[in-house]
């Protein structure tokens, strides 16, 4: 009986440490360096396209309005645009400032350059709190 | 019972908010001023960002701009003693921006004194705008007042002359304002050396007023809202009693007091720029006593811009003609210690646009 039990016990132990090993955190220190560049390249990709006079076709950039990104406030989006009379996203508002001031064709919501656009504006107000929908 | 309106003084307080209603408002304020003698008007305009796309073709949103101001100081009755230009009338500092900016501003009724700013002076080195417009600083005197025009922008020799391998890409890098490679303006020595010697033959009961393109104080360096050397500069200022510096570069209603001189900042005609306020990441040095602009609305092309026009009396009251916008006045007399917005001081009636966050 005892060998019965210790057997037992035996057997969820070792279900245990199998589990531990499929289900614990799989990433590494180098996993977090490689994510980490990967996301500093887009941020910085970002940058680059924000202060470009090339973006739109007037040689105005976005960082003239908004430098460092500022006063643009990523983080109350979605947000019931007024001027647009419904609620629109981030990307939206890139595209109608890349479609008049810049005077300049959208991107696509999926194209690499909007990634990075968002990457950028949304890492210079890191740290400031969710608020979806302020004004 | 004396401040009791009674319908007599109704009819009359109509009667002058009729007329004002229907009138420029430098025409009110001017007409009531030269009453007692000694009192004038000038106007400003300022950072117009005149840019050229190629060729002939130039931003049609910044040409808008300057050429909205010059038609109103024109229509302004009586007409200001002189404009002010206060900096930045091309983008990167090219004879095609500055001729077709002049080709604008030569339509101005009134003479023009000129500030020179950042996007004027890095491509060539202020060349052409002293062929055109003037020598970089100088004074002047104005019934009564001195004026001292600063070229603010200067910085220091070796990045101007050796960081940069074309002029080209001197004057790119210095137009970005968030720049972490550029560099904080400053009036340098020579300059400063050239003030004190100008300021000698001033009284220090002379009204003075200081025009420069950068504020002579600090606000927020990575934008350079800032002046590397203002501290000296203030001390060369602080004997006389009664000293205003006007200001371009920060394109917003912007107003401070640093012991007995008083700060006012020029709109632009081109864009607004946000507040150091706006960016969380780094620490600002923003006036407390300033009431800020609304924030503007981008689909208004003209909101958060304008020009505007001081009206001298002992003190200052200064009109930011904003377009899209209310009017607003700033005002010092001899019993303020420090200029106040004449309808918004008070923290409890300000409005929720002029909330930055």
């Amino acid at each position: 009986m005892r060998k019965v039990m210790s057997l037992s016990i035996l057997f969820w132990l070792s279900t245990l440490v199998s589990l531990l090993i499929a289900y614990a955190d799989p990433f590494t220190e180098a996993d977090l360096k490689k994510w980490n560049e990967a996301f500093t390249a887009v941020v910085k990709e970002g940058e680059n396209l924000f202060h470009s006079s090339k973006l739109g076709k007037n040689s105005v950039s976005c960082d003239m309005c908004h430098p460092n990104g500022s006063n643009a406030h990523p983080e109350t989006y979605p947000k019931f645009q007024k001027q647009l009379g419904k609620v629109v996203g981030l990307r939206d508002m890139i595209n109608w400032c890349i479609e008049n001031p810049l005077e300049g064709k959208p991107l696509p919501a999926d194209d690499p350059k909007m990634i990075a656009l968002e990457a950028y504006m949304t890492y210079e107000r890191r740290g400031i709190k969710l608020e979806p929908g302020k004004h | 019972m004396s401040t009791k309106m009674t319908r007599r003084t109704f009819l009359k307080a109509a009667g002058t908010l009729t007329a004002a209603a229907a009138l420029p408002v430098g025409m009110v304020e001017v007409t009531r001023a030269q009453k007692t003698g000694d009192k004038f008007t000038f106007a400003y305009i300022s950072d117009a960002h005149i840019t050229q796309i190629e060729g002939a073709s130039f931003v049609r949103n910044f040409d808008n701009g300057l050429k909205k101001a010059v038609l109103e100081v024109n229509f302004m009755d009586p007409q200001p003693d002189f404009v002010v230009f206060g900096g930045d009338l091309a983008q990167l500092g090219k004879r095609e921006e500055f001729e077709h900016g002049l080709e604008m501003m030569k339509d101005l009724t009134v003479p023009v004194k000129w500030v020179i700013g950042e996007h004027d002076y890095y491509l060539d080195l202020g060349k052409y705008w002293q062929e055109k417009m003037g020598p970089l600083y100088y004074s002047f005197d104005h019934k009564g007042v001195h004026f001292v025009v600063l070229a603010s922008i200067l910085t220091d020799d070796e990045w101007t002359h050796k960081r940069w391998p074309t002029p080209e890409e001197r004057m790119l890098q210095m137009a970005r304002l968030d720049n972490p490679n550029g560099s904080p303006f400053m009036v340098k020595e020579e300059e400063r050396d050239w003030l004190k010697k100008d300021l000698e033959k001033v009284g220090n009961e002379t009204p003075l007023i200081v025009l420069s393109h950068s504020p002579l104080y600090k606000i927020f360096k990575p934008w350079n809202f800032w002046t590397d050397d203002a501290e000296e500069v203030q001390a060369i200022l602080k004997p006389f009693k009664n000293v205003t510096v006007l200001h371009g570069h920060v394109h917003q209603v912007l107003y401070n007091q640093i012991g007995g001189i008083s700060f006012q900042a020029f709109m632009a005609t081109a864009w607004p720029w946000p507040y150091p306020v706006t960016y969380s990441q780094l620490p600002n040095m923003m006036p407390v006593m300033t009431v800020p602009m609304n924030r503007a609305d981008p689909f208004k092309e003209r909101d958060g811009t304008g020009w505007g026009h001081i009206q001298y009396n002992g003190g200052l009251v200064y009109h930011y003609e904003l377009w899209e916008n209310s009017p607003r006045v700033v005002r010092q007399d001899s019993k303020m210690k420090h200029p106040e917005d004449a309808e918004y001081q008070d923290p409890a009636i300000r409005t929720p646009p002029q909330l930055h966050y």
